[in-house]
């Protein structure tokens, strides 16, 4: 499972990022790496790009680059 | 404080002792991390503002002053991490690590910490740490942490942070300002920061390099020349560490990464040094939500955010119109009433003219737009103070896709509505060069204030001023001449992308900051600085063009009209008397002024490029204000009262009633209606700013695209005219 699939209202944790594209690069420098607890917010109209919530922060991303990131539920967080 | 000390306070007041800055010190910090609101509570308005040299990005600088001390701030651009993605970023990386030429290394860093974010503000004060600087960190925005139920652990941040120290400011109200300043006084005296240990063997190959190299290198410069690769400073690290220095570099690297990108590795051992620490300074204790999160929760949902962006949009320009008209009107009888001041007061002549009808009317015609710039301004500010234009980045991404641009590029699009100049320095943003020349030829396009003059001259004299349905015509013929410059820029862009700005297509990442109250001292501030440079411009450029083609329209004299008038005004007294003779004197007087205006320098310019223009329907004094208006096109409403007003004697006819009345010499009407849509679409179109053409290429470092911009525009405001006239003349 993907960023491009999160669920409103559950989180996730990242697990693996494939970090070849220098894009990927930059939102690793910008906190999207292995560990970072991270929550869906917003689609915007035309379903893309996307906004994620993660440690008080909002960043705004698109799908073709959210593919990159592999993600796991957290469980027990409502 | 004791009645001495008191005293002594007092006595040093009086005789204001200056104390030389103890040293520079950068403001570092995250975008929108309330950086410059700090800086400019730090130094007032005792800023400098100038270039970095080569590019047009703005350098900030200040001293910021105590009692008995005094420090010179740098405000840098706002920038995430050390490894450079944007030419800003760029910038305040190279001024940080004093490679940037003319500017000394600073001597300090202020990192400005945003206490609401504090997982990308510490990733990026770990590696200021490591820069061998004395560090203070300015923890912003603890009031917005506070309402958020965010509480910070100052000791324990400090004790993980090495002892460096940290003050909690609100930067906005000024409280904590008092500590931090004087933390700042002391920073030049500090020794330099010890950075946490959060990768062992980084530090380790970094340490075995140095010992190669000089001992000015420091840590920071082996860490980017290792990590970021490519570049300056990998050469010059190749070039000190003599033969073998690419290998050795290449072996240090393969051992650290492997065939990891090393820029990746390097996030995740940073962040994970954040990650662990983070549980220790901060809690979060569960809020309910509050306005801001519900409003971003709204602002954000397809739908409503998109509606509510064209609402935004709509109320703007309905403000920029309506607001500024009482103002406009003050102004411009203001105008009036000096200039027939001094015609009454002055012996009639060349000096009375030149006050009259080129400095007076020149200026005020231009000064009269500023109520209009101002709010327009005003309104930029304050949306993008905000956080919301980055929302509308959010929001507009999917739709500039589709002309292959990204959201990036709505904000410098609608900084254009203003103006060209600072919207295209606005494109800085955008990391790809393909995507930035995009935007930046796309930008010029849009209805800048500067248009608006002309729009609106044109629109209340031909248009009338009737209502259909809920909409005026007038307006309407406003908001299509709007979308007109949209449409014509993003088809521009398409067609560029298609062809010469061929590539990948544009990426799009943004943070989208929080929603938050514009602080009204650091819009007013902002709107100061822009309020200046329109005047600057309005006083320098424009002055001096109104009075150019005041001249050119005033010299030569010709001694044969002036005599004729003489003449014609003498046999006239002879056979008439009463209103009649008032009434030919008047016209007697009219004809003698489109006379001497015909035989005038810029009549005869006029004259001469007139058969160019001539299947567009413009006579010869059109074309002789629009080549006027070459140079800045907001001369060109200047321009027209002088042409229409030189000499006139119907001192209180407007000018829209004057361009009505104009007639060819077969008496023929010269502003019908399709001569004058045509006039529309060829300002809506022609590149007539040279400011415009200067920053193109002063930021696309280039003469090939001001060059192709100028002959673009201007050859489709020509053909737009043209088609226009022809077909409508039908």
């Amino acid at each position: 499972m993907t960023l491009e699939s999160l669920q409103h209202g559950k989180r996730y944790v990242i697990v693996a990022v494939a970090c070849a594209d220098p894009m990927v690069q930059r939102l690793m420098v910008l906190g999207l790496v292995e560990g970072a607890e991270i929550e869906l917010v917003s689609i915007a109209i035309g379903g893309d790009p996307l906004e994620f919530r993660l440690y008080g922060m909002s960043i705004s991303l698109r799908r073709e680059h959210a593919r990159f990131f592999a993600v796991s539920p957290l469980a027990n967080v409502s | 404080m004791s009645a001495k000390e008191n005293l002594t306070r007092i006595a040093a007041d009086q005789i204001k002792v200056r104390h030389h800055p103890a040293g520079t010190v950068a403001v570092v910090g995250n975008p929108n991390s309330g950086k410059s609101t700090l800086f400019n509570r730090f130094t007032g308005l005792r800023q400098k503002t100038g270039n970095y040299p080569g590019v047009t990005v703005e350098r900030h600088s200040g001293i910021a002053r105590a009692d008995n001390a005094a420090v010179e701030l740098m405000d840098l651009p706002g920038m995430h991490a050390l490894s450079a993605y944007s030419i800003e970023e760029r910038i305040a990386v190279d001024v940080v690590l004093g490679r940037m030429p003319g500017i000394d290394r600073p001597t300090g860093i202020v990192a400005v910490v945003d206490a609401t974010r504090l997982y990308q503000g510490l990733y990026l004060l770990q590696q200021l740490l490591e820069l061998d600087l004395p560090v203070l960190v300015a923890l912003t925005m603890t009031d917005a942490a506070k309402a958020g139920g965010l509480s910070i652990d100052l000791e324990a941040l400090q004790q993980h942070l090495c002892g460096v120290t940290v003050c909690p400011v609100v930067a906005t109200t000024g409280q904590g300002m008092t500590a931090l300043r004087d933390a700042l006084m002391q920073l030049p005296q500090q020794a330099p920061a010890k950075p946490p240990e959060f990768w062992p063997r980084l530090a380790t190959e970094v340490q075995q390099l140095a010992a190669d190299l000089p001992a000015s290198m420091t840590r920071t410069e082996i860490e980017r020349a290792l990590i970021d690769g490519s570049g300056a400073l990998e050469t010059h690290v190749i070039g000190e560490l003599g033969d073998g220095g690419h290998e050795r570099l290449q072996q240090a690297r393969q051992r650290l990464f492997g065939d990891i990108p090393p820029l990746a590795e390097e996030a995740r051992h940073r962040y994970d040094w954040v990650r662990k620490l983070l549980p220790d300074v901060q809690r979060q204790a569960p809020v309910l939500t509050t306005w801001k999160t519900r409003l971003a929760a709204w602002v954000n949902r397809p739908v409503p955010g998109t509606a509510g962006l064209f609402l935004v949009m709509a109320v703007v320009f309905q403000a920029v119109f309506a607001w500024a008209t009482p103002l406009m009107d003050t102004i411009d009888a203001g105008t009036a009433m000096l200039s027939a001041l001094v015609m009454e007061n002055m012996p009639a002549g060349a000096l009375a003219s030149l006050i009259s009808d080129g400095i007076i009317a020149g200026v005020g015609s231009v000064i009269i737009f500023l109520p209009q710039i101002l709010i327009l301004f005003l309104f930029i500010i304050v949306l993008e103070d905000s956080g919301y234009l980055a929302r509308a980045a959010y929001l507009m991404d999917r739709a500039m896709r589709s002309v292959g641009l990204s959201g990036q590029s709505i904000i410098p699009m609608i900084s254009s509505f203003a103006c060209a100049v600072p919207a295209i320095m606005a494109t800085r943003v955008i990391p790809n060069r393909r995507d930035r020349i995009a935007t930046i030829l796309a930008a010029p396009f849009m209805t800048c204030s500067a248009r608006l003059p002309i729009y609106a001259l044109l629109i209340a004299a031909f248009v009338p001023h009737t209502d259909i349905g809920f909409v005026n015509l007038q307006g309407l013929v406003l908001f299509g001449l709007y979308m007109l410059g949209i449409v014509a820029g993003l088809l521009t862009t398409l067609m560029l992308r298609k062809t010469a700005l061929h590539g990948p297509k544009p990426a799009f990442a943004l943070m989208l900051p929080e929603f938050r109250m514009p602080n009204a001292r650091t819009v007013l501030m902002q709107l100061r600085g822009r309020a200046t440079v329109f005047l600057r411009r309005a006083g320098t450029v424009i002055f001096a063009v109104a009075v150019c083609v005041w001249a050119l329209a005033y010299y030569p004299q010709s001694d044969g009209v002036a005599s004729d008038l003489l003449e014609e005004r003498a046999v006239a007294a002879i056979s008439l008397t009463g209103n009649q003779l008032e009434e030919t004197y008047a016209r007697l007087d009219n004809e003698a002024a489109a006379a001497q205006l015909e035989q005038s320098w810029l009549g005869r310019a006029g004259k001469f490029v007139e058969p160019v223009f001539t299947p567009l329907g413009w006579d010869w004094k059109v074309s002789a204000a629009v080549i006027a208006g070459f140079p800045a096109r907001e001369v060109v409403i200047a321009v027209m009262g002088t042409v229409y007003a030189v000499g006139d004697s119907a001192d209180d006819a407007t000018l829209s009633e004057r361009l009505r009345a104009a007639t060819r010499a077969d008496g023929s009407l010269i502003f019908t209606l399709p001569m004058v849509f045509g006039l529309l679409i060829f300002y809506a179109f022609c590149m007539q700013c040279a400011a415009t053409l200067a920053v193109i290429r002063r930021e696309t470092n280039s003469l090939r695209w001001p060059v192709f911009a100028w002959v673009y525009m201007t050859s489709l405001g020509y053909i737009g005219a043209l088609l226009v006239y022809q077909l409508g003349s039908l």
